[in-house]
């Protein structure tokens, strides 16, 4: 990547994370505390069981909501500020505004990423192996949910219009998916509308790996074309149909 | 390479509306001070979008300095900076931290980014608001420090959208005084709904209505190409008077607005006088002419259907 380019990530970065951070540090103290609800309530609900489950489940979240929070950040910046527009009409290339707005969401979760992965190190038995799949759908995870955030941000183009897109991401990606749980606990008739959502696949995936879900060889593979065909479906569409300049 | 900004049957529908832009052809020089002029929704920020790549049009092709804004974005974009009309600061960034990211958006190193901000501040006075989360800024301040954004760049080109709009008078006699310093070395494409402000800066003016440009050229040409010199202006007073001069508008304050020749002024003139009537007369100026050309009846506002030349007299 040229320099110029790696200026441009890291002025996404700095506008959106660092110099948010700084300036407003009360965003940090929710940055950490953002995973922690639905955590807390699962492992009240469940005595403790699914403690392991429901951090790694939170670790997902944490992936999914750096794409909603994305698609909030950059839809204040195209059609609040402006800014886009300023950026549109500059040197900056579309991709590295968006990867740098992607690494800001990431860089925002980082706090609550690092207290879960601290979590995950006291609680959870992993092989390497497994602990290096779990990466691997989580940064599968993000980049989907980063793609799909950019993609909506460029179409929408007010404030309630993204509210609404945020709700059904919100809905498709984390609601209608078993994280915190094993989909075993969604009675067997409604099932089949958890594999709607990409985060199921991930789940299952991630929760195979750690040994809290038992896929067979078939299962397991099945789901890692699932995932990979999503996120590189939504990165083609997201390449193609996202608009830079205005239609 | 020719300096021109040059567009040629460029024409915006959103949707299923009628035209933002219509047909829009014209050749401008691309130095000094182009105002764009127009009544709100005349497509004045719609031009600016797609001169800028921002917008895409639907017809018709424009191109600045030979590089078609169509397919040669990426050197366009090196040589630009907007300044939108409803662009806003990002709240939780300081006027420094806002120009130093968007000066490293624009491939800045570091070091230089940062050596170019203070300068930008500094040359619209901003200097004591470094450091002050923009939120705080009052809103004249902040129009200022995006200003001071673009002209941060080394862009050359600079298409701002309503500059002055919310400035008190005198910050806006400085941004003036800046605007004419800049267009020594720069291209400037504004819009303004202050005809003061076209008159006493811009070297070409356009007049867009309906999105369809209505006239272009200096301020002596526009005023050349009037069919009438002089403006007169009769205040509200005494009996009803109708005068069987050039062309006549009624103000709401009961006034009565006369464009004419010369002579039949002159002749005018001393009816008045015997008269004793209160009136000024002027040579036309630009408000003249911008009244004139977009001017008609606020009940007959059937916006985007053609006028007729006649629908400009009001009964
Ligand atoms: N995104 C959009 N979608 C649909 N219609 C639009 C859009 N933007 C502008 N328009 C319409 O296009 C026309 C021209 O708008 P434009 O903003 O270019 O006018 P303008 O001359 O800049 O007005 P103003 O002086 O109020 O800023 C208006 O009728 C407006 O309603
Ligand atoms: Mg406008």
């Amino acid at each position: 990547m040229k320099s110029s380019r790696l200026s441009q990530v890291y002025a996404s970065i700095l506008i959106d994370a660092l110099y948010q951070m700084k300036n407003y540090p009360i965003t940090l103290v929710s940055n950490v505390l953002a995973p922690f609800s639905v955590l807390v309530l699962i492992l009240l609900v469940s005595h403790g069981d699914l403690l392991s489950i429901s951090i790694e489940g939170a670790l997902i979240t944490s992936m999914i909501s750096g794409g909603v929070n994305l698609q909030i950040d950059l839809s204040h910046m195209k059609n609040d500020f402006k800014f886009q527009d300023m950026l549109v009409s500059s040197p900056t290339s579309a991709f590295a505004y968006a990867l740098g707005m992607g690494m800001a969401a990431l860089a925002n979760s980082i706090p609550a990423l690092a207290v879960l992965t601290f979590l995950s190190a006291l609680f959870i038995r992993a092989t390497l192996v497994g602990a290096l799949t779990v990466l691997c759908v989580f940064a599968l995870m993000f980049a989907f949910s980063v793609a799909l955030g950019f993609m909506l941000s460029t179409f929408s183009t007010d404030i309630q219009q993204n509210r609404a897109f945020v709700s059904i991401l919100t809905i498709i990606l984390a609601t209608i998916a078993p994280i915190y749980y094993p989909i075993t606990y969604i009675p067997a008739s409604i099932r089949f509308l958890a594999y709607f959502s990409p985060a199921t696949y991930a789940a299952e995936i991630a929760q195979n790996a750690i040994g809290d879900l038992q896929l067979t060889a078939v299962n397991l593979a099945a789901d890692w074309v699932v995932l990979v065909a999503v996120c590189l479906a939504l990165f083609a569409v997201a390449v193609k149909k996202s608009h830079w300049r205005d239609p | 390479m020719t300096d021109l900004l040059e567009c040629s049957s460029l024409s915006k529908r959103y949707g299923n509306e009628p035209p933002a832009l219509d047909e829009v052809t014209f050749s401008t020089e691309t130095r000094g001070i182009f105002a764009l002029l127009g009544r709100n929704g005349a497509g004045k920020t719609t031009l600016i979008r797609i001169l800028a790549t921002e917008l895409q049009p639907t017809s018709g092709s424009a191109s600045i300095n030979g590089m078609d804004v169509l397919r040669d974005t990426n050197r366009i974009r090196q040589q630009i900076a907007v300044m939108p009309q409803e662009a806003r600061l990002v709240p939780w960034l300081t006027p420094r931290q806002t120009i130093y990211s968007y000066l490293l958006y624009r491939g800045f190193g570091r070091k230089e980014a940062a050596s170019k901000v203070r300068d930008a501040l500094e040359k619209l006075g901003l200097g004591q608001y470094e450091n002050v989360v923009n939120r705080r800024l009052s809103g004249g301040v902040k129009r200022r420090v995006l200003m001071s954004t673009i002209l941060a760049t080394d862009a050359r080109i600079l298409f701002v959208d309503e500059p002055t709009t919310g400035l008190d008078p005198l910050i806006r006699a400085d941004l003036w005084a800046t605007l004419r310093e800049l267009k020594r070395t720069h291209f400037i494409f504004l819009t303004t709904h202050y005809l003061e402000e076209a008159e006493r800066l811009a070297d070409r003016i356009g007049i867009l209505e309906n999105g369809r440009l209505l006239t272009l050229g200096s301020l002596g040409e526009l005023r050349a190409g009037m069919k009438y010199q002089v403006s007169m202006r009769i205040l509200n007073g005494g009996s009803p008077f109708e005068p069987k001069v050039g062309e006549v508008f009624k103000g709401e304050d009961g006034s009565t607005q006369i464009f004419t020749s010369e002579e039949d002024a002159d002749r005018l003139t001393e009816e008045l006088v015997k008269e004793k009537r209160r009136f000024s007369i002027y040579p036309i100026s630009l408000e003249d002419i911008f009244y004139y050309l977009v001017r008609r009846p606020i009940e007959e506002d059937t916006r985007k259907e053609p006028r007729e030349n006649g629908d400009r007299h009001e009964e």
